[in-house]
């Protein structure tokens, strides 16, 4: 029998061999991973755990996830969670964005798509009730975002009234895509959809680029997957949405505020490549994005009242069109202080530049910022970039973005991303390393989102953070103690719903178990079923390969740019505490039951129904 | 504790100027729009903008009164004004980076939105004619409050390109 | 003692001699006349008196009113009233606009504005609580309406920040303003306001213009007028607002959903010239505007809440940047399907056109597509336009309004009207008046608003305008003589909205006044003394006329010869005005206002009435 609340399929694709079919998954299995992050993890040890160092993920033995989780579409703030081997990390990130491309997927009776090979030309997806089939997108290969989505659009749904033209009116279909930068591999490029959401973290855009594999593209016309208790689901979907409506100022604002509150407020805003966190550059403040960019101030998802998102329109001069966004918090901040931009109208242009290229919005802007960084030190010069590259200038932002995204010039290095830049660019300079290192803010390859550690203001960002994370500098899911998290945004991310959609842990938790019927419980979760899933990434960062492999505990560390005292604002001279890191790295070790140099034990491992994993943890013991 | 703050959304507003009406009626006892603490500038016809206190959580107008004639309320956090004490030297007006607070047409006192106390009729208006360019939220301070106290004809350049695109660059001068 | 609801000022500015005294009217006259159009007509007669049929309504002696009422800005809906002796029917009419000019001039401590004489360059009156000054204006002469709003705005709120720089922020003046159409004195211009706002009716535009006056502004600080009990006028203020509130239709749409449905439903719409009244152009309907091009669904002027207009702005194409309202159904028609054109865009463009232009959004197109019937018919020719225009083309009607504005080639002639245009053109090509006379659709010079009386489906009917002493103002019908007293005779003197006074009970809009004024003031009185005495005065005005032209009893108090040829399409197919009812219902009307067969009211009416100035004038028209 299928768990309430899953479709009960998944669609598995190999695209060397062009074959398509379903597959299922046991329920001890969705039980003990349930879905998105956890499953795909899962999903991945299953396939290609057995030789995970030698995997390239850019090759076409890595596989392309994209996954729902149980309460997806039904559980306010649904979303997809792309996983795979990440080619920045090497381990797995769990990397979710709000679309319909979700619930379509799962009224079309699929729960997720497993892609595996490489198609011969570029290819896309449809999944259908019908299932799936692979169609040419030849057409597509090089349009940006914005182009992609309304071809894209138009042509599935002409294509199903042609196919059954009596229904009536078809709604629009969900999709997923990558841009110029997924397609020419940029590592750290994202998935995108809805023109301006990302899944960012992990680079699974250039998994999908090396694929050939365009987008995906989903339209279902059945219901949502039946739940356990579905009269207690209807009750507390109301509960949820309540809750989620009650919270004016969030939804009033989204983060669209934070730009200039973070840097002002709490010192932890990154300001040209993380040079400074703090600014009181009022011209970057909420309402003027609001009061002249704002045209819609309520744009939520599908079954979502949070509506943290509004829709930004430069509507004159020379990026007249440029529609994004807010932008959020973290474009405002990359795509904007980061640059030493504070014009709302600049950002935006930078922001929705970058989401048409397929640039991760986080990743690769830390990256053109640390380019930046390295112009302004004389380690990269004029001739190296082929502009200019002084910090607030736009146009050059501009021109960055898209060589790196075309892997031109300078791009081809940069397209690699902060991390493996560096190296590529000591390399190049005759510089040790460390040189260039020192100004890459990354950690475990993945570039750390825009909350920084040192004023330890920041609502999000603390100590260890970052530097225990198996998902690296994601601030999404940030490490807090071993317990808070794991039924935070390990949850969700398995469970595939919007953190921007928590509402109390009691009642979330009595969601799940109302739409799964399993014996779910913040406990169990903090517990169990997390541990289990962070245990199984973390083995996934230790194996690594084949480019790169982390020390352990060397790497479970903060950029070396956060212990840099902070050189301005109400917290100038703070930094991160380094004892303190040390110290509370081991209690997260120990706490999840790993050795002092965070390698799982075997107990761990047995206890977690993990023993699959003790062949290889051993080894590394 | 949670202090008191009117949310403005400008596009939503109509125009109407019964928020002047009603805190007139309120605090003057008749209609008074000049002597309203909610004020709506219209820079050009359907470009309308509420001015009106932003509450700064660092309250430049009642640092900058020689005489110590303003005060923020405990409660709702409105700036009130001791209309004894005051000089009507103007000194609040230009401190203010929106220069919300004017001098009343009567007899030169400050004059700033007080929140009613904590029910503003202004609000209440608002709603009643399902408009919501004016909200009432109950929210603990904030810094970004500040950056609501700005001249209103910068705000209408802002909302005319919001409205009317290119063409709302050439409207308000 | 001044009574309640008024400033108890009005400025007296002598343009000629550069003059500003303030005046007061006693008492009586005020409860006797109310404000705007009642009381302007009493001034004009006492200004200009028997010698009024010799008075050139464009000669420097002819006064202009710009007036409130004891209501406007307390009731909601606040308007300006513009008055004077009409260019176009040589009588009077209350022309009215909603705008923010009306409540600054009353919280500067003025009710209105009397002007006479002639600047002698172009000039603007501010109005403050300081007292009034003439400016100059000749770096605003020949503007566009937006332009003059833009640089007034600007210039008048700089000016008083330089005077009172202490006090604050200043907000922004309220304006009242002509365009070029005004200033080049086409006869049936408007007086514009907040860039789409009219005072329409009566040609108050062009008697601006030839005062060289550009606009008129004001600012004030001060509250507004005391009011006899103000407790009970604070109560009634809200119970008006949440009826007005509770009118949803009316809010969401405004008029903007007409331009289809009085064609489509009532069949009563002009469509090329009211050759029909029935389409049923469903690219032409309320949402088609409302999706692509209202930037601002929910706009009102000071103190209303039925906030029936919604900013509509073209983003893209060739006319990009153009702003006008919804259009409302009267532009919606008459730049609309009266020009053959059943596309929001262009309809938006030319009304904005018309806006800017200055010209009445009514008038101004009616005279435009009666051109461009004659044309259809081969009296003009292409030749006559510098092009050949057709139905249904935007560029045409760009075109002539724009001739018409700056007195162009025919629009020289059109910029007389479309009565006065009749007659010219005629003489032009020889033919007979009566043969141009049958296409142009005036009643006593007045173009006529978009409201047919053939299907008998709209509001107007039969002696609607027939009968109606402000002619063919669609704001102001004549029903019976009894019901329109209380209607817009009212609402125009007291000065406030149509639109916020249907639907609200007259019973509570009578308390209201009474609040306000202290005056014994009921719906009864203005049925039968009141409302009679201010529509008496404007119908003797009418008939001593003059002194281009004077009106024949009876035979110009009826319709338009079109509105008499059978409907050529649609469900009413074949339906016409009733003549005979017509006659029969024209008769009862001067009866019930006490005026003889011929509608010339008889010497004890005037006397009842309080009219008895009148009786030496009016006796030589029996």
């Amino acid at each position: 029998m299928t768990p309430r609340g899953y479709a009960g399929k998944y669609l598995n694709v190999d695209l060397t061999r062009e074959k398509i079919g379903d597959v299922t998954f046991p329920e001890e299995t969705l039980e003990q991973y349930f879905g998105g992050r956890g499953l795909g993890a899962k999903i991945l040890w299953d396939r290609i755990g057995g030789k995970w160092s030698e995997v390239d993920p850019l090759g076409p033995e890595n596989v392309f996830i994209a996954l729902t989780g149980p309460m997806t579409g039904i559980y306010p703030g649904g979303r997809i969670c792309c996983t795979g081997k990440s080619p920045v990390s090497n381990g797995t990130v769990g990397s979710t964005a709000s679309t319909e491309f979700a619930h379509e997927l799962r009224t079309a009776g699929y729960d997720g798509v497993i892609v595996s090979g490489r198609a011969d030309k570029p290819i896309y997806i449809l999944v259908t009730e019908e299932g799936g089939e692979i169609r040419d997108a030849s057409h597509l290969w090089g349009t940006m975002g914005e182009e992609t989505l309304k071809i894209l659009n138009k042509e599935v749904s002409d294509e199903l009234v042609s196919r059954d033209p009596d229904v009536g009116l078809m709604k629009e279909p969900g999709m997923i895509y990558v841009g110029p930068a997924g397609e020419n591999m940029v590592r750290n490029a994202c998935v995108m959809t809805k023109l301006c959401h990302a899944a960012g973290y992990g680079g699974y855009g250039s998994v999908m680029g090396s694929k050939n594999l365009k987008a995906i593209v989903a339209k279902g016309r059945g219901p949502l997957p039946e739940v356990y208790a579905p009269e207690a689901v209807k009750l507390l979907w109301k509960r949820a949405h309540e809750h989620l409506i009650s919270r004016d100022s969030f939804r009033r604002q989204g983060t669209g505020y934070g730009g200039w509150s973070t840097g002002n407020f709490y010192s932890s805003e990154p300001i040209r490549n993380w040079q400074e966190e703090w600014h009181d550059e009022r011209s970057f403040g909420g309402p003027m994005f609001e009061t002249r960019f704002w045209v819609k101030k309520q744009w939520s998802d599908f079954n979502c009242t949070t509506g943290c998102m509004k829709v930004s329109c430069v509507k004159t001069g020379p990026w007249k069109g440029a529609i994004t966004d807010n932008p959020d918090y973290e474009l405002q901040s990359y795509c904007g202080t980061n640059f030493g931009i504070y014009d709302p109208e600049a950002n935006i242009h930078l922001s929705a530049l970058i989401d048409n290229l397929g640039h991760s919005g986080i990743g690769g802007a830390n990256t053109m910022g640390y380019a930046a960084e390295l112009y302004q030190r004389g380690i990269l010069t004029e001739k190296d970039v082929g502009f200019k590259l002084e910090w607030g200038d736009t146009e050059a932002f501009d021109r960055l973005a898209r060589v790196i995204a075309y892997r031109e010039g300078v791009g081809d290095v940069l397209a690699e991303g902060t991390y493996r830049a560096a190296l590529k660019i000591a390399e190049m300079k005759g510089l040790k390393p460390e040189e260039l290192l020192r100004y890459a803010v990354h950690v475990k390859g993945i570039e750390v989102g825009a909350h920084g550690t040192r004023s330890d203001e920041d609502f999000l960002a603390h100590d260890i953070g970052y530097a225990v994370n198996v998902q690296g500098g994601d601030h999404t899911s940030v490490v807090r103690d071993g317990y808070h998290e794991l039924s935070g945004s390990v949850f969700t991310d398995s469970a595939v719903i919007c953190n921007f959609a928590r509402t109390p842990q009691e009642l979330m938790f009595d969601f799940a178990k109302a739409v799964t019927g399993y014996p779910i419980t913040v406990e169990s979760w903090r517990r169990l079923n997390g541990p289990r899933i962070v245990t199984l990434q973390k083995a996934f960062l230790l194996l690594g390969g084949p480019d790169v492999t982390w020390e352990p505990v060397r790497d479970d560390e903060n950029p070396p740019r956060f212990y840099e005292p902070l050189p301005s604002g109400p917290f100038k001279g703070r930094t991160t505490d380094r004892e303190l890191v040390r110290r509370r790295r081991l209690v997260y070790f120990e706490t999840l039951g790993w050795d002092e140099r965070g390698i799982p034990k075997k107990e761990t491992l047995e206890k977690l129904d993990l023993g699959f994993l003790e062949k290889s943890m051993f080894r590394l013991r | 504790m949670s202090s008191i703050w009117i949310v403005r959304d400008y596009e939503n507003c109509s125009g109407c100027r019964r928020c002047e009406l009603a805190c007139s009626m309120h605090h003057e006892g008749w209609m008074w729009p000049e002597a309203s603490r909610i004020r709506v500038f219209m820079p050009f016809p359907g470009v309308e903008v509420p001015h009106l206190c932003a509450q700064c959580d660092d309250y430049p107008c009642v640092e900058s009164c020689p005489v110590e004639a303003l005060s923020v309320d405990g409660g709702t956090t409105a700036v009130i004004v001791d209309e004894e004490t005051c000089i009507g030297c103007g000194a609040c007006a230009k401190a203010c980076p929106g220069t919300v607070p004017y001098l009343h047409p009567r007899d030169r006192k400050a004059t700033i939105c007080d929140l009613c106390g904590g029910d503003p009729e202004c609000v209440k208006v608002c709603r009643e004619a399902g408009y919501n360019a004016l909200r009432l939220v109950h929210e603990g301070m904030s810094g970004h409050r500040k950056l609501f106290a700005r001249n209103p004809v910068d705000v209408a350049k802002d909302l005319a390109v919001k409205f009317f695109g290119e063409k709302g660059e050439e409207l308000i001068v | 003692m001044t009574p309640g609801g008024y400033a108890g000022k009005w400025l007296d500015v002598d343009l000629s001699k550069d003059k500003i005294r303030e005046v007061e009217y006693g008492d009586k006259v005020l409860e006797q006349y109310l404000g705007g159009r009642g009381l302007a007509a009493k001034v004009l007669w006492d200004k200009v008196g028997d010698k009024y049929p010799e008075l050139d309504p464009l000669d420097p002696k002819s006064p202009l009113m710009v007036y409130t009422g004891p209501m406007t800005g307390i009731y909601p809906g606040s308007r300006i009233c513009v008055s004077g002796k009409s260019p176009v029917s040589m009588g009077t009419v209350g022309s009215t606009a909603a705008t923010e000019f009306a409540n600054e001039i009353k919280e500067a401590g003025y009710d209105g504005v009397t002007f006479t004489g002639k600047a002698d360059r172009p000039v603007y009156l501010l109005v403050t609580d300081d007292g009034a000054e003439l400016m100059d204006a000749g770096h605003l002469w020949g503007l566009d309406g937006e332009k003059t709003l833009i640089k007034l705005n600007k210039e008048v709120t700089a000016e008083l920040t330089k005077r009172k720089p202490n006090v604050g922020l200043w907000k922004d003046p309220g304006m009242v303003y002509i365009g070029p159409a005004g200033e080049n004195m086409v006869r049936n211009a408007a007086v514009m306001a907040k860039i789409c706002h009219a005072c329409g009716y009566g040609g108050y535009g062009a008697l601006m213009g030839s005062k060289n006056l550009k606009a008129v502004v004001a600012k004030g600080r001060g509250p507004l007028p005391k009011v006899d009990a103000p407790e009970a006028a604070k109560l009634l203020w809200r119970r008006t607002h949440q009826i007005l509130i509770g009118r949803t239709a009316m809010r969401r749409q405004g008029t903007g959903y007409a331009g289809y449905s009085v064609g489509a439903v009532t069949s009563s719409e002009p469509i090329r010239n009211w050759q029909e009244e029935w389409h049923d152009e469903k690219s032409y309907g309320g949402p088609m505007f409302e999706h692509r091009y209202w930037v601002k669904k929910k706009w009102a002027d000071f103190n209303c809440t039925t906030n029936c207009m919604k900013i509509s702005c073209i983003k893209t194409g060739k006319w990009k940047g153009d702003i006008t309202d919804m259009p409302d159904y009267e532009l919606q028609a008459y730049c609309g399907t009266n020009f053959g054109i059943y596309d929001p865009e262009a309809n938006i463009h030319l009304s904005a056109l018309a806006d800017q232009l200055g010209h009445s959004g009514i008038n101004g197109p009616n005279t435009a597509g009666f051109a461009v019937e004659l044309h259809q018919r081969d009296i003009l020719k292409d030749s006559d336009f510098g092009f050949k225009p057709k139905w249904g083309d935007p560029d045409t009607f760009d075109r002539i309004m724009r001739m018409m504005a700056n007195r162009e080639k025919i629009g020289d002639v059109l910029a007389e009207g479309t009565y006065r245009a009749a007659l010219k053109i005629a003489e032009m090509k020889g033919l007979k008046p009566d043969e141009l006379l049958k296409y142009a659709v005036h009643v006593k010079g007045i173009e006529i608003g978009a409201h047919g009386t053939r299907s008998d489906a709209d509001y107007t009917h039969d002696i609607s305008y027939a009968a109606n002493v402000q002619g063919g103002d669609h704001t102001s019908t004549s029903v019976d003589g009894y019901n329109d007293m209380s209607g817009a005779v009212f609402t125009d003197s007291a000065v406030f909205c149509n639109f916020t006074y249907y639907g609200v009970p007259q019973s509570l809009v009578f308390d209201f006044a009474k609040a306000i004024t202290g005056f014994d003031i009921n719906l009864h009185k203005w049925r039968s003394e009141t409302g009679p005495r201010i529509v008496t005065l404007q119908r003797a005005l009418l008939m001593l006329g003059g002194p281009d032209l004077k009106w024949t009893p009876v035979k110009d108090d009826d319709n338009p010869p079109r509105f008499y040829e059978p409907l050529p399409s649609g469900p009413y197919k074949g339906k016409t005005t009733d003549r005979k009812l017509v006659d029969e219902k024209l008769k009862a009307y001067n009866e019930t206002l006490g005026w003889d067969e011929r509608g010339i009211p008889t010497k004890e009416t005037l006397k009842k009435l309080d009219l008895g100035f009148l009786e030496k004038s009016v006796s030589k028209l029996r």
